[in-house]
């Protein structure tokens, strides 16, 4: 009705008006809707930075501006670590060093996400437990890994005991944090669908909750190297932190270079991995930077 | 509605006063909604809708009150957000908590009611608003309610996507015949819908009248603007004559009085 009434008005006033016609073709100058999207990524665009290191470390090597006795070429690394392999010390170091990053890593997660899911559902658990791994949270591990020491002796029990520590910790932080920001909405209708304890738990809960123990366990994969480090160089008989310990011992800088680029490889594969397992897992969800 | 009214309401309301810190009040509610009775609430806003409607589902744990509440144990909730789980399917979405052996099946069929045959892997994500409040709206229908409350389902939609749901649930509470409560704030969809209206103020009833719309094209407009100009009244809204040439013909009755 109201709609019209102005048309009318509109027709009596004035001939109808003669549509102008925009240039469609944007002019510099022309202002034009931003996109505030990051436009489409490569998929190995973020090879670039590294790249562009490695180049620049290359040709300071090969001009001799780089000291070789400071930091070898790139290349010492390959050549180094074929002759390791041939020996055969590398491949027995990278899969005991492996093993215990893949069981700390295993055994942090099911810490992580099972005392996250009792502190972050009831009341009590939280009571029980959130507080004491504060404080643990605010002592670093690798200060207690003298006490380790005294409980567990020196062997593989204390080292994988100190990287599930590491990877505890991340772990549990971020899934606690996605199960206490469920949305309440979600709680509501789990109600009024009168869904019981174990269809919430698995229908909306977990799911909801798993991107925040996708991130904890991307922070804890990585967080796990680290861990593997300390507790390898800390009298150890085998690994990899061990093999570059050794060759500090005896000024072998082309071998500490070797478990350094393999450091990086483990923990940029081992990145990659949790990244993919997100993509799968998560692909309901529409970001930024997807 | 002398049909209806002669069977037990499906749903009884008594002195129901809910008092909460921030938002409604509910000062002494008696309402009794039939089987099968599309009932609209409206009001303006703090005016206690969507407060009797939350006590009415059970969500307000959080509230003080008293009075009697008497509600089939067949209830489902359209909530003004379609709110799907944006990680199951439709199909998943709909059959959700539902724990017979053919959950799939009467899924699979509800959608198929909302016109969204085909679509039971899609997520939520891929959907307009209007099909995600399909989907909401086959949700609730699957249960095979007895009571199917709605507070403002409507609300977040476009005009037109309004118009169409509009004929949508029309057609699906004549199949289902669930007694249905609607909150809402727009009195032309009360009048459409609703076979009766009730309306909320300061959180007491202050209007209850049956909308009975008659068949005949002409004599259904007139009783529109009845009922239209008597709830526009009781809302406090001078009616600003849209409906002049029809209403304004002859003098309605005082809606005070």
């Amino acid at each position: 009705m109201a709609t019209r009434s102005l048309d009318t008005l509109g027709a009596s006033l004035a001939p109808a008006p003669r549509p102008v016609v925009l240039p469609l073709p944007r002019q510099p100058g022309v202002r034009s809707a931003r996109r505030l999207g990051l436009g489409t990524p490569h998929p190995y665009g973020w090879l670039l930075g590294p790249a562009l290191l490695v180049a620049y470390w290359a040709a300071g090597s090969a001009s001799g501006f780089i000291d070789a006795r400071i930091l070898p070429a790139p290349w010492v690394a390959i050549s180094t670590g074929i002759d390791l392999w041939h020996e055969g010390r590398l491949q027995a170091n990278l899969l005991i060093s492996v093993i215990r990053a893949v069981e700390g890593v295993a055994l942090g997660t099911v810490l992580g996400v099972a005392l996250a899911l009792i502190s972050g559902l009831s009341l009590l658990g939280g009571y029980v437990f959130d507080g004491l791994i504060q404080i643990k949270r605010s002592i670093p591990v690798v200060a207690l890994i003298p006490f380790f020491i005294l409980w567990f002796g020196i062997g593989e029990v204390m080292k994988v005991t100190v990287i599930t520590l590491i990877v505890f910790l991340p772990v549990y932080i971020q899934t606690h944090n996605a199960l206490r920001s469920i949305d309440i909405r979600y709680v509501e209708l789990a109600e009024t669908l009168r869904l019981d304890q174990w269809q919430f738990l698995r229908r909306i809960v977990l799911p909801g909750a798993l991107p925040g123990v996708l991130l904890g366990l991307r922070f804890g994969v990585m967080a796990s190297w680290l861990g593997l480090v300390v507790v390898e160089e800390f009298n150890s008989t085998s690994g990899i932190g061990h093999m570059i310990d050794l060759a500090r011992t005896y000024a072998q800088s082309d071998v500490m270079l070797v478990g350094l680029v393999l450091y990086a490889v483990l923990g940029v594969s081992s990145d990659l991995l949790v990244r993919g397992l997100e993509r799968r897992l998560l692909g309901w969800r529409r970001t930024l930077g997807q | 509605m002398s049909a209806v009214g002669l069977s037990a309401p499906v749903v009884r309301v008594r002195h129901l006063v809910r008092r909460f810190t921030l938002k409604g009040v509910l000062n002494g509610i008696d309402l009794d909604i039939a089987p099968g009775e599309f009932v609209a609430l409206l009001g303006a806003s703090g005016s206690g809708k969507s407060t009797l409607l939350r006590a009415i589902a059970d969500l307000d744990h959080e509230a003080e009150g008293s009075g009697e509440l008497t509600v089939p144990e067949r209830l489902s909730v359209v909530f003004q957000d379609a709110r799907l789980l944006p990680w199951l399917s439709l199909l998943d979405n709909v059959i959700l908590g539902l724990n017979q052996p053919d959950a799939r099946e009467r899924g699979r069929v509800a959608l198929a009611e909302v016109g969204l045959a085909g679509r039971e892997t899609a997520l939520p994500d891929q959907l307009s608003g209007g099909e995600q409040q399909r989907v909401a709206l086959a949700r609730a229908l699957v249960r095979e309610p007895e009571l199917l409350l709605a507070d403002e389902p409507f609300g977040a939609l476009d005009a037109l996507t309004r118009i169409r749901m509009h004929a949508l649930v029309k057609r699906l509470s004549a199949i289902h015949r669930p007694a249905i409560l609607l909150v809402t704030h727009d009195v032309d969809e009360a009048i459409e819908l609703a076979d009766r209206i009730v309306v909320l103020d300061a959180g007491k009833i202050a209007t209850d009248i049956t909308t009975a719309l008659p068949d005949d094209p002409e004599a259904r407009l007139h009783r529109f603007a009845e009922v239209r100009q008597q709830l526009l009244a009781r809302l406090g809204v001078a009616d600003a004559g849209l409906f002049g040439p029809l209403g304004g013909a002859r003098p309605l009755a005082d809606p005070a009085g």
